[in-house]
């Protein structure tokens, strides 16, 4: 098969789940009411699915690695400190009070700017790599973990059932002014992205090799890196963490498109990702009937892939 | 030509390149020979912009390269280094149309594709052209990256051991590629050596390095001599002239 057609294959099954999860147990009293709750919630799944599909293939073509996702900048652990820190100091009802636009616009902000922080601080000098970030990142992480396992077991329990309710990525209680909010943010990103997608099949020949091409490597890496850590911090910040699910589906479009064009390696991302969450919605919703959040499920299969993926390569 | 003047790269303490002068004239064959850190692959990788310098300025055709636009550079000027490990899974054909992006930005046209077979029956790589880089030999392998070079189309193209792990007949192979652009379409090559019969068989001009400074240049019959050898690398060197060439015994 083409790749162009492999990419309609993956279409129709996306646009069937879609249909199954909108229409399924409709009937004419509550249609209403079921499609108000549904249809922003497909809105979200295919927010998450597309930020995180596209950050993740960026991320692992600046790497030049495939088993890296863009949770290594310590964005999620940050999300959780940012949360834990709230609850800690002001307690689980200011957080209520406060209103989730409030928490939205915090947390965004506090992630962002941390990666702004951090990159700025690490292009100052020549020498130091990608790797170092990757490096500094993942110790912040930890650090920024630790803190927060630090406040959680301070405080008293029912307040973190209120956090523990938030380590865990769910669509199922999110509110819909923030979706549109989460939704321009991440246009916006991804449209100053777009002129240079065919740049990113230069930069995964390497750096040297990309610099020789013509393109502007620090520049081009610095910009992706701002947009990457803006989409993480917005779907985090609206659904909860859920990077993982990134080196699922990255790899997944690597293998079954095997094509090293980004532009058809994103939207077959985006699209596995977006099946993906809409099927594993469907599982938690109809099968589970609420009570497992999807991102346990994502993380169950996402991990039993990675274990599979180590094992190939180390075959190598 | 690529006027290079007082260039200083150092490392922590260590000068790497100290107060390096040269001038690379255009449409020959210059090669960099000299002991392992002596400077010439560090000088190469400035040069072509891959490193920052710590002193000194670098100019190609009287501009320097610091002004010049990135995508205008890669027009000009192409460097092929020693590690090409790419990750990524490319056939021969899809690499060489890499060396077009600083003219198509990823969308080929007619012209572009006219470069990449030029390049492809420059190496003689037609028949192998829809193979997976992985599947070729080391011989192979490299051809295909000089075809992305010389589908780049510069006019100065920097070389840094491109026979580096390659048999007698590859590396003969990839030096008469080179000779030819340099004869036929009147390219500038530079290349770091170490085979220096090798440098001595194709070279127009030799530059000789030694712990980071330029110990001696010139034409082949001023470099591969005894005294200026010996000087160069420690070790002691019988130069002959065998068949109108200078070859070196130093075993």
């Amino acid at each position: 098969m083409k790749t162009k057609q492999k990419i309609y294959v993956l279409s129709i099954i996306l646009l069937i789940l879609l249909f199954l999860y909108l229409a399924l147990g409709l009937n004419p009293v509550i249609w209403r009411y079921a499609l108000s709750l549904r249809i922003p919630k497909t809105i979200a799944l295919l927010l998450v699915a597309a930020s995180i599909a596209f950050s993740s293939a960026v991320f692992q073509t600046l790497t030049n690695n495939r088993i890296l996702t863009p949770s290594v900048l310590g964005l999620d652990s940050l999300y959780m400190l940012i949360q834990s820190f709230i609850v800690f100091v002001f307690g689980s009802g200011t957080l209520a009070r406060l209103g989730e636009n409030f928490n939205f616009i915090v947390s965004v902000a506090f992630m962002v700017g941390f990666s702004l922080l951090l990159f700025r601080f690490l292009f100052k000098r020549e020498e130091r790599n990608i790797f170092f970030l990757l490096l500094v990142g993942l110790v912040m992480g930890t650090f920024f973990q630790s803190l927060s396992t630090f406040m959680q077991v301070l405080i008293d329990p029912n307040e973190f059932l209120v956090i523990q309710n938030r380590m865990f990525a769910s669509f199922n209680n999110m509110n819909t002014d923030i979706l549109w909010l989460a939704l321009l943010i991440s246009f916006l990103a991804v449209l100053f992205a777009l002129k240079d997608l065919r740049t990113l099949d230069v930069l995964s020949l390497g750096r040297e090799n990309a610099i020789n091409l013509g393109v502007n490597y620090d520049y081009m890496v610095k910009k992706f890196l701002i947009i990457i850590s803006i989409l993480i911090s917005v779907s985090t910040a609206l659904v909860g963490p859920i990077t993982f699910l990134g080196l699922l589906v990255v790899n997944l479009a690597r293998e079954i498109l095997k094509t090293y064009k980004h532009n058809y390696l994103i939207t077959g991302a985006i699209l596995i990702g977006s099946i993906a969450l809409t099927f594993g919605q469907l599982m938690a919703e109809r099968i589970m009937n609420f009570s497992t959040p999807i991102s346990i499920i994502i993380n169950f299969i996402g991990g039993l892939y990675f274990i599979y993926l180590l094992l190939k390569e180390s075959k190598i | 030509m690529i006027e290079i003047k007082s260039v200083v790269k150092q490392y922590g303490r260590k000068r790497v390149l100290d107060n390096v002068s040269l001038n690379i004239e255009k449409g020959k064959i210059t090669s960099f020979i000299g002991p392992n850190g002596a400077g010439k692959s560090t000088l190469l990788s400035i040069i072509s912009r891959l490193i920052g310098k710590d002193g000194g300025e670098v100019y190609l055709e009287g501009q320097l390269v610091d002004r010049i636009d990135y995508n205008d550079f890669a027009r000009r000027l192409s460097i092929l280094r020693q590690t090409n490990h790419i990750n990524v899974r490319l056939t021969v054909r899809e690499l060489v149309s890499f060396g077009r992006f600083p003219y198509s930005e990823g969308k080929l046209k007619a012209e572009d594709l006219e470069h990449i077979e030029k390049a492809l029956e420059y190496t003689q790589l037609q028949d192998e052209q829809h193979k997976y880089l992985d599947e070729l030999s080391g011989g192979q392998r490299q051809r295909a990256f000089i075809a992305m070079v010389i589908a780049q189309d510069t006019d100065y193209i920097l070389l840094d051991e491109p026979l580096n792990n390659l048999d007698v007949k590859h590396s003969v192979e990839i030096m008469k590629i080179l000779r030819r652009l340099v004869r036929e379409l009147g390219k500038t090559v530079v290349i770091v050596m170490h085979d220096i019969n090798f440098a001595s068989c194709y070279s127009d001009h030799i530059v000789a390095f030694n712990k980071g400074q330029i110990v001696k240049e010139g034409e082949v019959e001023e470099i591969i001599r005894k005294e200026v050898l010996e000087d160069v690398y420690d070790t002691n060197f019988v130069v002959q002239d065998i068949m109108n060439r200078r070859i070196c015994f130093y075993y």
